[in-house]
């Protein structure tokens, strides 16, 4: 969210942005001469787009183009890492050599070392040739972030370059049975023992836990005060002895998640993530990731146009509209919505990258991209009728429309639930009382 | 380009908002209506609004105008939603100077400097029914001697009872329903054959119907070429969405300031209303909804001014999302101020009934979400 780096150049390119703006007259009213440098700027992001452009045209193979149609066309990466495809992996391998997987990150810690304009032109040209993400985690969109925040030197330099690399995959330990939306009332315990703790409790829906190789986890270091004080950050290796997951089935028929329990698990002091006791900021900063990750879920624009997702099961009338007036109706609305939430998304990121963004912003959209999403799939599955139904079938692909419109209920739970972030933007937006 | 507004527009949005917040609160719309004043706005402030560029906005350097472009007539269009302020700034300075600009170097000197410099005000007459459905045009232009005879009637004509210029769609070929065959014309309101009567309308701002019995037009007053209006009309009527979304964002925005206020003032059962669970959350979700549609009218105003080919798609959007968020934020208004917003004391009503009007002006959501799926082929 914040910039990485606030270098000479990176004014340099929010002035020249700020200007190019501006017209003559403008210019002149304000002094600002229409420089040389400005026009060098203008063209060196033009190069850029260009040179990806290419890049990507002689990169990524045609079937990493096409969108994703369940989750065994994500790569994860980590220890056990498992290819779909051998094109995956070699799309992969090339865009991590470039440090594409994490182009904002900084070349030291494995990326690409893109500025926010340069990234967001990447975006652009992935999203124009429908191009896959190269590698997906928990690493890269929540605990990256963090690290580069409260991170030390030798943190980053042993966690971040395997994030990038796609090494090590993360798990997040954040819910426990009693500790759901009440999330700061939780009770694993970290018992300080020399150099070490000595970690006891359970997590819940901890997702992909049984396929995890590092767990970002929060504990309770002090039980003596108010329940948000007290709480640290802490990583570990889900290897340890005392670490044990059981994978929990949900509507969807599969079981991304688990609980995870933790009996005496010993971890060095030096894993804690922050401040001893004040890992509740830490979790905080990182949910706002999560929240603005989780909010552009969905394929949003991808693909077929929902309409004609309809049309192709349902068919056309003899004008080629839809041949059921209330459910077009229905997809015209969503999709009034889903590209007005697309700009909204666009504005979040100018306006953070502007650094005139509300830190709770993320909340805002995190509701309302989920609730979109929950309906974009209600609308697929009554556009594919009773063939939507089917469950077991190569036909329906082993059910793959229901099973991810299921899937997707959990959006609005998953991250904070959509009545959380309505309470959220309450109480640090609008600032209502007793929020 | 990032979706936010860059710094000359940011300066034009605290001029506009500086001198409409001062001059023309809600009281001064209030006062108008309540004299049922006969010109429906102040001459006066159009005046200023001339002078501080704003008539002359769209119009081009050359012809006197500060040549700026849609993104800074939605900025206007904003403040002018929040204070509900009566002003031919969109008849006059939006729809007619974006219809003159395609119109021939002598139509454009004629008439763009007028308006520039707040002398001339313009009328767009194209609705006929009851809804906004511009190629069910059937208003006849017949061809007679050098020049055409028009033949019909239009109704919702913004600002029509003032403007010294109407611009008006006309069939001159093929039937109701048909893209071909449009045409639009400049036409003196006080020529021979023209009717006009001013509605009284729910919102109490200006529109007219307008009869036209046999009314003679000149060929110089044909306004682009014949039969082939409906380009012209599309990038006239496409700005026009995108400024009277805008104005539903600023509506939106000031009903819901003025909600949120109340929602830390009013108590009841002991307690401020806004901490009630019930609201906070109905709160939370109209703020969402308001800044979801902030970027997509501000998206729809910046390709137009790209000229990108997805702009009419980008146009839809905002206009139908607008709609229903400035539905949905009048509502809530009301609601959450309980009696007191239902009073024609209170302001909050103005707004609701502001509302209305500006999802039927150019379309509402319905019928620009139909447009979207048009576009999208389904
Ligand atoms: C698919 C999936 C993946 C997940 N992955 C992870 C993970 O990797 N790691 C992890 O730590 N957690 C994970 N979670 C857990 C998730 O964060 C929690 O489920 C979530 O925070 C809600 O907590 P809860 O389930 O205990 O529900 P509860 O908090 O018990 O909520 C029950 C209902 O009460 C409502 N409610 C609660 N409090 C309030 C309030 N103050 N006002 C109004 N309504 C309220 C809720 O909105 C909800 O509707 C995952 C969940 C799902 C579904």
């Amino acid at each position: 969210m914040a910039s990485l780096t606030t270098s000479a150049l990176q004014q340099a390119i929010e002035f020249h942005e700020v200007a190019s703006k501006l017209r003559p007259t403008t210019l002149r009213m304000l002094g600002i001469p229409r420089t040389k440098r400005m026009e060098t700027l203008m063209s060196d992001f033009d190069q850029f787009r260009s040179e990806t452009r290419a890049w990507l045209e002689a990169n990524c193979p045609p079937e990493m183009r096409k969108p994703m149609s369940s989750d065994e066309d994500t790569f994860w990466g980590g220890r056990h890492a498992k290819y779909s495809s051998e094109l995956q992996r070699i799309w992969f391998e090339r865009m991590r050599d470039r440090g594409w997987t994490v182009p904002h990150w900084p070349k030291e810690y494995g990326g690409g070392g893109l500025d926010g304009e340069q990234t967001k032109i990447l975006r652009q040209e992935m999203a124009a040739i429908s191009a896959r993400l190269p590698l997906v985690s928990f690493g890269i969109s929540m605990l990256g972030p963090a690290l580069l925040k409260y991170g030390t030197d030798a943190q980053k330099q042993e966690h971040l370059p395997k994030i990038a690399a796609g090494l090590i995959r993360w798990c997040q330990g954040y819910s426990e049975p009693n500790a759901g939306s009440d999330l700061a009332s939780l009770q694993t315990r970290a018992e300080s023992d020399g150099d070490d703790y000595l970690i006891t409790g359970q997590k819940i829906w901890t997702s992909y836990a049984n396929y995890a190789d590092w767990i970002f986890c929060l504990v309770r270091t002090d039980a003596s005060g108010k329940k948000h004080d007290g709480i640290s950050f802490i990583l570990f290796d889900m290897t340890s002895k005392g670490v044990s997951t059981k994978p929990i089935l949900l509507i969807s028929g599969k079981s991304p998640f688990c609980e995870t329990f933790f009996d005496n698990v010993r971890v060095p002091k030096s894993h804690v993530l922050g401040t001893v006791d004040r890992g509740w900021d830490v979790a905080k900063y990182l949910l706002q990731h999560e929240r603005a990750m989780i909010s552009g879920m969905g394929e949003r624009g991808a693909g077929r146009p929902l309409g004609q997702i309809a049309v192709d099961s349902i068919g056309a009338d003899a004008q080629g509209r839809l041949d059921d007036a209330m459910l077009r109706g229905q997809i015209a609305s969503f999709e009034v919505d889903e590209a007005a939430l697309a700009c909204a998304a666009e504005r979040a990121a100018d306006l953070a990258k502007a650094g005139q963004a509300h830190p709770a912003f993320s909340s805002a959209m995190k509701y309302y991209g989920t609730e979109l999403n929950k309906r974009r799939h209600e609308i697929l599955m009554s556009s594919g009728g009773i063939d939507a139904l089917e469950w077991e079938s190569q036909r329906s692909h082993e059910g793959a429309r229901p099973r991810a419109w299921l899937r997707t209920k959990a959006n609005s739970i998953e991250g904070g639930t959509s009545e959380v972030m309505l309470g959220i933007v309450a109480k640090r937006i609008l600032d209502l009382p007793g929020a | 380009m990032p979706l936010l507004l860059n710094e000359e527009q940011t300066m034009l949005r605290d001029s506009a908002r500086g001198f409409i917040g001062d001059k023309a609160p809600v009281s001064h719309f209030r006062q108008l209506r309540d004299a049922k004043d006969a010109t429906g706005f102040s001459r006066d402030y159009w005046r200023a609004f001339s002078e501080m560029g704003f008539a002359g906005l769209l119009v081009p350097e050359a012809f006197g105008g500060s040549g700026l472009g849609a993104v800074e007539a939605g900025v206007v269009m904003e403040e002018i939603g929040r204070t509900l302020m009566p002003s031919p700034f969109f008849s006059t300075a939006v729809l007619g100077v974006s219809a003159l600009n395609r119109g021939s170097d002598a139509q454009k000197s004629e008439y763009l400097p007028k308006i520039a410099s707040g002398v001339l005000l313009a009328a767009l007459a194209i609705d006929e029914g009851a809804k906004h459905r511009p190629l069910q045009t059937a208003m006849k232009a017949a061809r007679s001697g050098n020049g055409f005879k028009l033949n019909g009637a239009k109704a919702f004509v913004v600002d029509g009872h003032t403007a010294d210029l109407l611009i008006v769609a006309a069939r001159s070929a093929g039937a109701p329903g048909e893209r071909d065959g449009l045409t639009l014309f400049l036409v003196d309101p006080k020529a021979k054959g023209v009717a006009l009567e001013r509605t009284a309308m729910v919102d109490s701002h200006n529109a007219a119907r307008i009869t036209f019995e046999n009314v003679e037009v000149t060929a110089d007053s044909l306004l682009g070429d014949v039969d082939q209006g409906g380009a012209l009309l599309d990038s006239v009527l496409n700005i026009g969405c995108g400024a009277v979304a805008a104005e539903m964002v600023g509506l939106s925005d000031e009903v819901f300031g003025r909600t949120v206020t109340y929602l830390k003032e009013r108590k009841q059962f002991g307690k401020l209303i806004g901490e009630f669970q019930a609201l906070q959350h109905r709160a939370a979700h109209l703020y969402t909804e308001i800044e979801v549609t902030r970027a997509a009218v501000l998206k729809a105003l910046q390709l137009i001014d790209d000229g990108a080919p997805t702009a009419p798609a980008a146009i839809a959007v905002a206009k139908a999302k607008a709609g229903t968020t400035a539905t949905l934020a009048v509502q809530e208004g009301v609601q959450m101020h309980g009696g007191m917003g239902m009073t024609d004391q209170f302001d909050i009503g103005f707004f609701m009934k502001r509302a209305r009007v500006c999802q039927e002006l150019l379309g509402d959501s319905n019928y620009h979400a139909d447009q979207l799926a048009r576009l999208k082929n389904y």
